[in-house]
């Protein structure tokens, strides 16, 4: 099974209600299998006029207490950013995958992560975030996209799955299965009739002088809970590592191998790997930061989330930045060069 | 996957039209159904019947970091551009097998590097299935490296095959085993 698929199947089993979306290169493979798959469950799928058109019936079904999701890629998701901002101002849940290509403009059909900062800084108008997943394995797709659901169900948020083209289009082994859910509160806003109950308002105009700074106060305090509780990141031989390469999605896979071979040449090489771009490790990579030790984020852009580390370690250690923009995909010789460079003051020190 | 090495990267390249996808699919099926790790990386987007396609399989008994393969074990060139592209990527000591019916120039390529010319066209078309080149190419293939094996792969077919082509699995068993005899009186 593709990334695409299996991502698209995980949602089914996750109980996604309904998907709309509309076909962009490199996620075709969401759009194709949710036409089929959907209509057999007896769900709703809707190919859209467009990508605003989607983002907006998602906001539409997420209101009425459904679970909604789209997919699309860079482009697209540019384009849905008005909706998403509105569904962070309405407090709706919704799923949104990002199989990102490179930019800017149309760009090409590459895999990329220059989406980075437009999917942790929320993206679009106003005071916002969304809750940001960065896999690196076609399994891990596949599992997030259950947390992704619960997690915009829990805290009435948009969750973003942030993938490439790499992982949309690569096969490798997985297993899809029901995993026992989160323990979730009633969605007693939803639009679902108001027989025997008051009405239910959803909306994202906050006219009334103060409405709208109280309500930016209460997201905030949400998203202070998300940043404190749901932070997902992997440690990889960190423990003694004088190098410690950040990387996430297919790009860790790559930076793994590279800290696999420095380890093999004797170099004492690690691996943070955030798994949740927002909220993002930053008190782990600050713990991380209190050794003497150098960091070396690799991103496939010319440098976004290496903003994210450096915030973190906060000046306690030098962060370096290796990076392919535009399609590009560093080499696991890339990584391990800069490592082997890296690693050589240390072993001055230490002599 | 020889017995010091436990990761076998192999890129399959021809162009469109050529069951390229179709043989890396199988591959990594096949070597999915044997226990091991394994990833199967496409390139996708722009291909077409007649342009160039490529994919890359990662076959290995730890979990696989990268699926790109930058320096390959085994390439299976289908054709003379795919040759030229991807010839240089392979290892020291690395396995090329060639589609001698298509190229018939001397690769350049390393010393050290073994040569396997399959005439996958010729055969194919001698087994009445003009199609299954891709196939003949992938059974020598598969002789002559690994622990999978010709037979794997035919066991596998079924489950990447579409179901409108499973009229043709015999023809394509078939030319996996020829490609497979091949190789092995080549050596």
């Amino acid at each position: 099974m593709c990334g695409n698929e299996a991502l698209a199947e995980a949602a089914i089993i996750a109980g996604c209600d309904a998907y709309f979306g509309y076909p962009i290169t490199p996620q075709n493979e969401i759009t194709a299998y949710m036409s089929r798959r959907m209509a057999e469950e007896g769900r709703v799928f809707v190919q859209s006029e467009s990508e605003l058109a989607a983002i907006n019936m998602v906001f539409g079904a997420s209101a009425t207490g459904k679970r909604a999701m789209t997919s699309s890629s860079s482009p697209g998701i540019s384009l849905m950013q008005e909706g998403i901002s509105y569904l962070a101002g309405a407090e709706l849940p919704a799923v949104v995958v990002n199989v990102m290509r490179g930019g800017p403009g149309l760009g090409n059909i590459a895999p990329s992560q220059a989406d980075y900062f437009q999917a942790t800084r929320g993206g679009g108008h106003g005071d916002y975030r969304t809750i940001v997943f960065g896999p690196s394995t076609v399994q891990e797709v596949a599992d997030c996209m259950q947390l992704a659901f619960d997690l915009a169900d829990q805290y009435r948020m948009t969750a973003v799955v942030l993938a490439d083209g790499f992982l949309g289009q690569m096969m490798e082994p997985v297993v899809l299965e029901k995993k026992p859910g989160r323990k979730l509160p009633p969605k007693d806003w939803a639009l679902t009739g108001a027989k025997a109950r008051p009405q239910n308002i959803v909306r994202s105009l906050w006219l009334p002088e103060g409405s709208l700074e109280e309500l930016n106060h209460k997201l905030q305090a949400k998203y202070d809970r998300v940043q404190a509780d749901e932070v997902v990141c992997e440690q990889y031989d960190t423990e003694d590592a004088d190098v410690v390469v950040v990387a996430y999605g297919v790009a860790a896979r790559i930076a793994r191998s590279a800290v696999n071979k420095a380890r093999h040449e004797g170099i004492r090489a690690g691996l943070i790997r955030p798994i949740t771009l927002w909220p993002f490790p930053t008190e782990q990579i600050s713990m991380a930061a209190d050794e003497l030790r150098i960091f070396l984020t690799v991103e496939m852009s010319n440098g976004q989330m290496v903003e994210d580390v450096k915030l973190a370690v906060n000046g306690k250690a030098p962060v370096l930045f290796h990076g392919r923009p535009g399609g590009g995909v560093p080499t696991v010789e890339e990584i391990l060069e800069r490592i082997r460079q890296l690693s050589i003051p240390r072993r001055v020190r230490t002599a | 996957m020889t017995a010091d090495n436990s990761c076998e990267e192999v890129v399959i390249a021809g162009f469109g039209g050529q069951g390229i996808m179709l043989a890396g699919k199988l591959l990594a099926q096949a070597a999915m159904k044997a226990g091991k790790e394994v990833t199967y990386m496409p390139s996708y987007g722009a291909e077409v019947r007649g342009g160039t396609a490529n994919c890359m399989v990662v076959i290995a008994d730890e979990p696989i970091a990268s699926p790109l393969v930058a320096r390959a074990d085994s390439l299976i060139a289908m054709n003379k551009a795919s040759l030229n592209k991807f010839g240089a990527r392979l290892k020291p000591g690395g396995l090329l097998v060639l589609n001698s019916s298509l190229i018939d120039t001397e690769p350049q390529i390393d010393e050290s590097v073994e040569i396997l010319a399959v005439p996958a066209d010729g055969i194919a078309v001698e087994l009445k299935s003009p199609r299954s080149a891709n196939m003949v190419a992938l059974g020598a293939y598969l002789q002559r490296r690994g622990s999978l094996g010709p037979e794997a792969a035919a066991q596998a077919l079924p489950d990447v095959l579409a179901k409108r082509y499973h009229k043709t699995l015999s023809a394509n068993i078939e030319a996996l085993r020829r490609g497979g005899e091949f190789a092995e009186k080549d050596m």
